[in-house]
């Protein structure tokens, strides 16, 4: 029941184009274009709501009851908020190197979407199915850092440039145990395709395969995005802001935004890495292989703002001690049990 | 059709490296030059695309505009000064650069134009990532270990480098 409702979609259209004349690398193409603009927007308007979300959890996580008043049980309030951003002057400070300042609100939210192009929303719907797309998301995801530091390091403000130093001490370091996680899960499954990962966990979800890799993933993801209890870049109590001290209007929005899309981006992987992705658990298939994703997704999310409205901000030099001194000899240590834990299963036979 | 979609993206991306390549050098603000250099790099994943190589062009973007910037970003934060305006001043010297650099077209040029170019007859394979890694640990091996301890003697003289300035502020 609805499983092929966006697969459909794309084929209905592919007929339509067949049969009004136009040629097939066109038709592609145009294919193509409408899938890219439907994550697009389906993207943007998601963390408008997320937003949202967010606030309705810390509510009820603080005994309150959160936004309620504009639009049905407060639906509208982030739209009324984002409006009211878009309408706020963006204030540009007298010695701020200005392009690389604009630039960089505008380019935070090219990495994230750009590692949604591979996502699969469900069974046969990724956008593009790369063969290599794990490691796609991964180097996509690597230039967010250079362009927090363009933001932090142009507001020519002391606030912004410290903020500027942590984001891209934490996130390199935070990538090392990031990757590596992943690489138990590959090396199970010998392939970088994102399909043939999901395919792959039809028996068992890897989460059980691969506990550790999973709490490492997740922890360094919690890190990767800035936020609680790895949010030092923007610590509130010590430097404002961070790099997003100066700006205003819809430039602060893009990096809120922006960093909402990061942590879209980290739970989409964690569920398909670990969490079986659009497979449906024991079988229960009649719900369709996308709401499942959606479910495990909005699941991951859910437990990022639980751990951000529960625990304390950690220290700069426990930070770094930890992801060091733990997560990345952890890492390594779960690359070599599963290496030899493959070689011994092959030769019991199983 | 392909062909010139191809032909038209080629040329696209090496005007845009050459271009971010000069301002690289010629810009006065290191921070610039970095930025710059970024583009070079993810403009060089596109050129990779173009080949059909999709690995080599995520290990670019992964290594060279992920990595290899923020190193230079961490050498920028590590001594920085008040005015960033005249920071990349190693670019003055522009006789023994010119140079230097007719040498290397010279020599480039008489590489190119004396290799024959043989393009492959079949098609570029799907999978690319098992045939190199293939390659690099059978055939490229010993380098490819090489590589790997000179990284690790790098990383253990880091971290003595840490270690030791770290003693001395205790004896102070």
């Amino acid at each position: 029941m609805g499983e092929n409702i966006f697969t459909g979609i794309a084929a209905g259209l592919r007929t339509y184009l067949a049969g009004a004349g136009v040629p097939p690398l066109a038709s592609e193409f145009i294919v193509m274009v409408v899938k890219l603009l439907a994550v697009i927007i389906f993207v943007s308007l998601n963390v408008v709501w997320l937003v949202y979300m967010e606030r309705k959890v810390a509510a009820y996580i603080q005994c309150r009851i959160g936004p309620n008043r504009v639009g049905p049980k407060g639906l509208l309030q982030t739209v009324a908020d984002v409006v009211k951003l878009l309408a706020k002057e963006i204030i540009i400070p007298r010695r701020v190197d200005k392009i690389v300042y604009l630039a960089a609100p505008v380019l935070v939210f090219v990495p994230p979407m750009m590692a949604f192009a591979v996502i699969p929303w469900g069974e046969g719907m990724a956008p593009i199915d790369l063969n290599i797309g794990v490691f796609y998301v991964l180097a996509v995801a690597s230039l967010s850092t250079i362009i927090f530091w363009m933001g932090g390091w142009s507001s020519n403000n002391k606030y912004s440039l410290v903020g500027g130093m942590r984001v891209v001490a934490q996130m390199v370091s935070y990538e090392l145990p990031l990757v590596l996680s992943l690489l138990g899960v590959i090396m199970l499954t010998g392939t970088l395709s994102i399909t043939e990962i999901v395919n792959a966990q039809r028996g068992t979800w890897f989460i059980f395969a691969q506990p550790l890799a999973f709490l490492i993933y997740f922890i360094a993801g919690v890190s990767e995005v800035n936020r609680t209890p790895f949010d030092l870049v923007e610590g509130e109590s010590e430097i404002i802001a961070g790099p997003y001290t100066e700006y205003s209007g819809m430039g602060y929005a893009m990096y809120m935004l922006a960093e909402y899309g990061s942590m879209m981006v980290i739970s989409c992987m964690c569920t398909i890495m670990f969490l079986g992705g659009w497979l449906a658990p024991f079988g229960w298939t009649f719900l369709p292989s996308w709401f499942w994703f959606f479910i495990k997704v909005y699941a991951m999310i859910f437990i990022f703002m639980w751990i951000r409205w529960t625990y304390p901000r950690i220290r700069v030099d426990q930070l770094m001690g930890f992801g060091w001194k733990v997560l990345v000899p952890l890492s390594l240590a779960n690359i070599f049990v599963t290496g030899v834990g493959m070689y011994i299963y092959r030769a019991i036979g199983w | 059709m392909e062909g010139i979609w191809m032909t038209a993206a080629f040329y696209l991306l090496a005007a845009i490296i050459l271009g971010s390549a000069l301002l690289v050098v010629l810009l006065k603000n290191i921070v610039h030059s970095v930025l710059w250099l970024a583009v070079c790099f993810v403009a060089m994943a596109g050129l990779f695309l173009t080949l059909d190589a999709d690995f080599l062009a995520a290990v670019q973007v992964l290594v060279y505009a992920g990595a290899v910037c923020i190193m230079v970003v961490f050498g920028i934060m590590l001594i920085q000064r008040g005015d960033m305006g005249s920071t990349n001043l190693f670019n003055n010297q522009t006789k023994a650069a010119a140079g230097v650099v007719a040498l290397v077209l010279a020599v480039c040029g008489y590489l190119a134009a004396t290799t024959p170019w043989a393009s492959p007859a079949a098609a570029v394979p799907e999978n690319t990532v098992e045939s190199i890694a293939e390659i690099m640990l059978s055939k490229y091996v010993i380098p490819f270990e090489v590589a790997a301890i000179l990284l690790l003697v790098a990383l253990v003289g880091a971290i003595f480098l840490a270690k030791e300035v770290k003693a001395d502020a205790r004896n102070d």
